[in-house]
């Protein structure tokens, strides 16, 4: 995370990569989302997606868990020089998200983040938001996963 | 029997739930999907613009997703969904909420490249049992049409 004023359109952030296996695609498939292409190797086969494939939800919420670890990486590059530490806020909501390619068991999706909008807040004097389009590439070079989402940024007067 | 496009026709579709969240579980998610201090510890939460412990957007997401399983698409000839138009968080999850999940359907059409099947595009929206609005979503699923002697 950085403050507002430290953000310009375009920038753009590698946030890693994470390799899904086939029994987290069914832990979490179990939990949130069985349907049974997500559940069984050969229903998957079966279906459009071609084998054992990972909830969209469970995709979205990996990249989130990367975009959090990224944010972490910056405060404490923040924390190791003084400066004072950003701490994010909530996010709106999210729009045009799509599941473009089967993120199957094995696949390793590498995430990016580039900043597409910023604005400051009119309701929240202390906070800027930021929209930034997010996205998932396989080990192919296909891309499998987009959304556009929207995150409150503090600003540097904030608190 | 297996819900098909059909059986789909645009507008109101259900009420579905409740669904209880506990504490454990918002936190469980958000340790291993959403670590941010908003979503895992009461101190740092109420500091926070939520002003208390919230459940991680991705969670009640996927926790909408679970209640529509268990509503419908469980229950439904579905191939999928190609994405989300849009999402919108409009209050934060809270420990011990009892969730329900309003079911619309806006738009329900063939699809041109795959006839076989249809495209019905649903607003989802999930209420506590305050009736405050949590999250709204607009998502197209791609269904199966019945085939004669189905």
């Amino acid at each position: 995370m950085r403050f507002f004023e430290d953000l310009q359109v375009g920038q753009r952030r590698e946030l890693g990569s994470y390799t899904f296996t086939a029994e987290e695609i069914i832990r979490f498939a179990q939990q949130f989302d069985p349907q049974r292409f997500h559940l069984d190797e050969e229903e998957g086969r079966n279906s459009l997606f071609g084998g054992l494939a990972a909830s969209g939800w469970h995709v979205g919420s990996v990249c989130m868990k990367l975009i959090v670890a990224d944010n972490q990486r910056l405060a404490e590059l923040a924390r190791s020089r003084g400066e004072t530490i950003p701490v994010g806020g909530p996010s709106p909501g999210f729009r045009e998200l799509r599941w473009l390619e089967p993120v199957l068991a094995g696949d390793t999706i590498s995430f990016c983040s580039e900043i597409d909008s910023l604005r400051t807040s009119a309701s929240r004097p202390h906070w800027g938001i930021l929209q930034a389009r997010n996205t998932g590439t396989n080990q192919r070079g296909d891309l499998v996963f987009s959304v556009l989402a929207s995150a409150f940024v503090p600003t540097r007067n904030n608190g | 029997m297996t819900l098909t496009f059909e059986d789909f026709p645009q507008g109101p579709f259900g009420s579905f739930g409740p669904r209880h969240v506990s504490r454990d579980e918002i936190i469980a998610f958000a340790s291993e999907f959403d670590p941010q201090p908003m979503h895992l510890d009461e101190q740092a939460a109420l500091q926070s613009m939520l002003k208390g412990l919230s459940g991680s957007g991705w969670h009640l997401c996927s926790l909408m997703m679970r209640m529509m399983f268990d509503g419908f698409i469980g229950r439904t000839a579905s191939l999928g969904s190609p994405g989300v138009n849009e999402v919108r968080w409009l209050s934060p999850l809270r420990p011990g909420d009892e969730l329900m999940l309003d079911v619309e359907i806006l738009e329900a059409r063939v699809s041109r490249s795959r006839p076989s099947t249809g495209i019905v595009t649903f607003k989802c929206s999930v209420r506590n049992q305050a009736g405050g609005r949590l999250c709204e979503m607009v998502s197209p699923i791609i269904v199966a049409r019945r085939r004669a002697g189905r």
